[in-house]
């Protein structure tokens, strides 16, 4: 990959975030003018659990080189146990995925509590660059 | 009733009733040395000796444990052969213990001054134990501990502890130091050196107490972990002064439900941990104390009457105020604390006001940031506080004054003259961080709500909306939310009352849409859902064979709409459709 | 006039064939209703037939088969020009099917175990893969060209009608075409476009009459490993079914039969990736609470992918496993 490749070509990144954690989480970092990832795509759900495989698998079709999960910390979930849910789906996404010829790493779960503004920005920096080293998730038709 | 004769005297009393009683309420006084109206009476000591007339019979019995049955008894108190009968039993005591004031005092009163006896076992203390047995006797009947004991015989007498070694079986009632009449049984503190100070801060230790004198309510409570009643089943001395029968032991904490629409958290603070900084002494140095015992110490109801003084209780001759105790310090926290400026000022007012003390600030930066603040600040340096603008690195005791009377020396950095500084003091008060409530992580979690980093509950919006919570119902005031003064903590209150208030008024509240339903056309009861409703929401329809999502308890997370493998149940709000579009629309630039 | 039928055969096994034809005499009432025009699996039709044939002249065209050769996609968009109503017959139109799994590999490997390192092929033809136009004395040989990917007949072309299963049953397939002559009959209107006829809109559970439980599971059985409970579900059992993301229709046959539901019947109404739901479904009621735990678990079940998505690859999201050598990121 040539440099002025990498420069020219961003990953993108859809991040299903939850109400109550990881979406507060990111407004944190933004309220606290933290640099986060500009590659990231947030979509909020209620809650971590309710982020169906069906919309991870739409998101690398439609060209997303890389799908973060994030959700409160185990114990911590607003709705008590959601987050159990979340793990054991994004495992078994995962095997899939692998299965798929996707590197599982394209897909992060990550707990990020409302108060972690540091983690989300780091967090999605350190993802952003994982996927530049990955490079673009071209799929094959 | 029955009617007796003492000394000549006609006296009416109720039957059972003991001499002792009876000579008492005709005003005549039998001497006792082992006797006490709080456990039954022993009769050790023989002094009560008296002399019963039955017809033409005469005995001598002791008058502390003779209970009075039959009409018309005749008893003399003081006849020659019992006066003679004291002398010689209080000889016998003060030929032993000369020097216990109680034996010396009684033997007074019955006309002895020198014993004629000489004994074998004869103990020059003042404290000496005279074994009366009150001690033994007060912890058997009235704390029911039944730790002490008498063991062996005649002249080897002595009172003993099972197997002559602390047990823990005694609770440390100290009842058998307070009726030991010679103060032969003493309470030794365990705790460390600096009681007193420990004492002004937790109020005293009796078990029954009012904690301070500012207490709403202000009753005294009994404490259970100090109260022997509670402990032993023993006691209950206090239920039998209390006129008004208020007393009740079997009262407990209980768990009340109590169902609310709102709720409001101020929970408040908890200070650092002092010693957990030992370069600063606490805990560890006299009259190095934080600023609430230093509070309880200018209070006029406090335990020097609202003077300054140390621990030896002279006036000291300089006080230092640190400041930023935990509070703006990377190792603790990074926060300011907010409300220990402005305090610390106040004590140097005070101290300057009560005192000819030189008063010194360690402080960081001056936060003078309130109404009126900046003001007092100023008047503070006009009155003489010497300011010194860097952080302590330690205080240190020296013993090398030219009175011998040791001194406080305190380290630091003076950054505006650039110079480092040892400075002389007598007192130093430690201004320590406000922190959240050790159980605030708890508390969160049962409200599900959320903190922030320095882990005090985090507001909805830090500009927009203070004072309310990601949960609907749920508001916060007060130091739970972040270190705030006063006026701070009652305007946000007052916005937190007024809000439940609107609530309230409105009579209804408008619930979140966001709900899972479950389309029975799709449905197929493959009961995947059923067991996902942390709110058990989901249930089992059995004679349509489908789930069912009941709509009031679902909170709308949606994991059973995540799940439902045939796409059956939908979530309001956040339907499938809905976040398909989102990802292609976010993915389409 | 009677309305013409047609029925052809792409990339699939023909048990859809046999399907058909296991309506028994019904088959009669069919060939009496219908003028078959075009079936060649059954009578002497040649395409250029068909091509002769003006546009939208089939009144109506069952097609089987997947797409997996340009001839099948030739037939597949020759067929639809010809005809009024075009319905994807059975799995392999409708989601690929068996033969779908190829998705999981791709030409070039497909081609390199065939003609190479399958045990079978004898030592002479080892290595000579098929090419579209072989130059020979006599002239030029033609065969069709095999695609990297298998598609769906909706791939390709546009459908109208969807039945599915592998193969669709018998009955419903006698619903359907009845339903089919009740409406040219009697001048009803068509149903409308993509509606699945032949099969419910709930899934396998609704037929399945097993008791069902609320579901935890500890580990996943293999057939061999365990001898179902005749009564109880087997998903409960710990017996891999993909029974609750599949339509209804089949009558739950292979559960019936002591199975779990393979899901030939497709994705339910609502679904878009019967493997992603299968995914989603199957672990939240995995009783883990750590992703170890949960690893444990889900390394019990054989080949998820394959098993979740054992008709349905084609017509997925993804539609294919990734090659395992990239193409450069400069490549495309």
């Amino acid at each position: 990959m040539s440099t002025t490749k990498e420069k020219s070509w961003s990953p993108r990144i859809v991040a299903f975030l939850c109400n109550w954690c990881t979406y507060t989480g990111a407004d944190l970092a933004g309220v606290s003018r933290l640099k986060s990832s500009p590659s990231v795509r947030v979509i909020r759900t209620m809650c971590s659990g309710r982020v169906d495989p069906t919309f991870v698998l739409k998101a690398f079709k439609l060209g997303a080189d890389g799908v973060m999960i994030g959700g409160c910390h185990i114990g911590d979930c607003h709705y008590s146990e959601g987050n159990f849910k979340t793990l054991r789906r994004v495992e078994m996404l995962k095997i899939l995925l692998d299965q798929y010829g996707i590197d599982p790493r394209r897909l992060r779960l990550e707990w990020i509590s409302a108060s972690e503004g540091d983690k989300y920005a780091h967090t999605t920096l350190d993802f952003e660059q994982q996927l530049r080293e990955l490079g673009p998730l071209q799929l094959t038709e | 009733m029955i009617t007796v004769n003492i000394d000549g005297k006609d006296i009416q009393v109720a039957e059972e009733t003991t001499i002792v009683k009876a000579a008492e309420s005709a005003g005549i006084w039998i001497p006792t040395m082992c006797y006490s109206e709080l456990f039954e009476p022993y009769g050790i000591c023989r002094l009560c000796s008296v002399e019963i007339i039955r017809g033409k019979r005469t005995r001598i019995v002791t008058a502390c444990n003779y209970p009075l049955r039959e009409n018309g008894l005749k008893i003399r108190t003081n006849s020659p052969v019992i006066q003679e009968i004291r002398k010689v039993l209080i000889e016998l005591m003060l030929s032993r213990w000369p020097n216990v004031p109680v034996v010396k005092n009684m033997a007074a009163s019955l006309g002895v001054i020198e014993p004629k006896f000489v004994s074998l076992e004869r103990d020059e203390a003042e404290d000496a134990c005279i074994l009366c047995g009150m001690c033994v006797n007060i912890c058997r009947d009235v704390v029911k501990a039944n730790i002490l004991g008498f063991a062996n015989r005649g002249i080897k007498r002595e009172v003993v502890l099972p197997y002559e070694k602390m047990n823990s079986e005694c609770i440390v009632c100290g009842a058998c130091a307070y009726v030991c009449p010679t103060g032969h049984i003493k309470i030794k503190s365990l705790d460390y050196e600096r009681g007193a100070v420990a004492d002004w801060y937790l109020g005293p230790k009796t078990a029954i107490n009012i904690p301070t004198l500012q207490a709403v309510p202000r009753v005294p409570k009994i404490d259970e972990e100090s109260c022997i009643k509670t402990q032993t089943g023993g006691c209950g001395i206090c239920s039998t002064y209390c006129e008004p029968e208020a007393i009740n032991y079997e009262d407990k904490d209980e768990e009340v439900e109590i169902e609310v629409g709102q709720i409001l958290l101020a929970t408040g603070f908890q200070l650092i941990d002092l010693k957990q900084m030992p370069q600063y002494g606490y805990g560890r140095l006299d009259n190095v104390y934080s600023s609430l015992e230093f509070e309880h110490m200018l209070n006029s109801t406090g335990p020097t009457g609202g003077l300054v003084k140390c621990k030896d209780g002279s006036e000291p001759r300089a006080v230092g105020i640190i400041h930023c105790i935990g509070s703006r310090d990377e190792n603790y926290h990074k926060y300011c604390s907010r409300v220990c400026c402005m305090y610390a000022l106040k004590f140097a007012h005070l101290v300057k006001d009560r005192t000819k003390a030189e008063v010194y600030q360690f402080y960081i930066d001056m936060r003078a940031f309130g109404k009126g603040y900046e003001e007092f600040y100023k008047r503070l340096l006009d009155e003489g506080v010497n300011m010194i603008r860097g952080k302590v690195a330690e205080i240190a005791e020296v013993h090398s004054g030219s009175d011998g009377k040791p001194y406080l020396l305190v380290k630091c950095e003076d950054t505006l003259i650039g110079k480092f500084r040892e400075i002389a003091l007598d007192m130093v008060i430690l201004c320590p961080a406000i922190e959240p409530q050790f159980d605030a992580a708890d508390v969160k979690k049962i409200f599900s709500i959320s903190q922030s980093p320095d882990k005090f509950f985090l507001e909805r919006h830090p500009k927009l909306d203070p004072i309310s919570t990601m949960t609907d119902g749920v508001f916060i005031a007060g130091c739970a939310q972040g270190p705030k003064d006063i006026p701070d903590s009652v305007a946000q209150a007052s916005a937190a009352a007024a809000r439940m208030l609107s609530l309230i008024s409105l009579g209804e509240v408008a619930l979140d849409p966001v709900k899972a339903e479950v389309v029975d056309e799709y449905c197929s009861g493959c009961r995947i859902c059923n067991n996902l409703c942390p709110y058990g929401a989901i249930s089992f329809v059995d004679d349509k064979k489908i789930s069912n999502i009941n709509e009031m308890l679902c909170k709308g997370c949606g994991t059973c709409v995540a799940a439902c493998p045939a796409s059956a149940i939908t979530g309001k709000g956040f339907t499938d459709m809905q976040i398909l579009s989102e990802i292609e629309g976010l993915l389409s630039i | 006039m009677k309305p013409k039928l047609a029925l052809y055969w792409a990339s699939s096994c023909g048990g859809c064939e046999i399907a058909v034809v296991d309506i028994e005499e019904k088959i009669l009432d069919v060939a009496d209703f219908f003028d078959i025009v075009f079936w060649p699996c059954v009578m002497d039709f040649k395409y250029k037939d068909v091509e002769a044939m003006p546009d939208g002249d089939i009144t109506i065209c069952l097609f089987n088969g997947a797409i997996r050769t340009s001839e099948n996609e030739y037939l597949a968009k020759l067929l639809r020009a010809k005809s009024k109503v075009l319905v994807a017959f059975g799995s392999c139109a409708q989601e690929g099917c068996i033969p779908g799994l190829a998705n999981f590999y791709d030409k070039n490997s497909i081609f390199e175990f065939v003609y190479k390192n399958s045990p079978s092929v004898d030592e002479q033809s080892k290595g000579i893969y098929p090419v579209p136009i072989t130059h020979m004395p006599e002239g030029e040989i033609e065969i069709p060209e095999f695609w990297n990917t298998v598609k769906t007949l909706d791939q390709v072309v546009e459908v109208d009608y969807y039945i599915p299963g592998c193969p669709p049953q018998s009955f419903q397939i006698l619903n359907a075409v009845g339903a089919v002559i009740d409406i040219l009959k009697n001048g009803k209107p068509l149903p409308p476009k993509g509606t699945v006829l032949g099969a419910g809109d709930k899934t396998c559970c609704d037929e399945c009459p097993r008791e069902r439980k609320e579901k935890k599971i500890k580990r996943f059985y293999r057939p061999q490993e365990i001898i179902p409970d005749p009564n109880e579900c087997l998903l409960d059992q710990g017996i891999m079914c993909v029974g609750p993301a599949t339509r209804s229709g089949c009558d739950a046959l292979c559960v019936k039969a002591n199975i779990g539901c393979r899901g030939c019947y497709g994705a339910p109404p609502n679904v878009t990736d019967q493997g992603a739901k299968m995914v989603a479904a199957l672990s939240s009621v995995i009783d883990a609470q750590t992703p170890e735990e949960a690893r444990k678990i889900m390394e019990t079940l054989a080949d998820p992918l394959g098993t979740f998505y054992r008709f349905s690859m084609a017509s997925s999201i993804l539609k294919r496993v990734q090659p395992k050598t990239r193409p450069d990121s400069s490549g495309k």
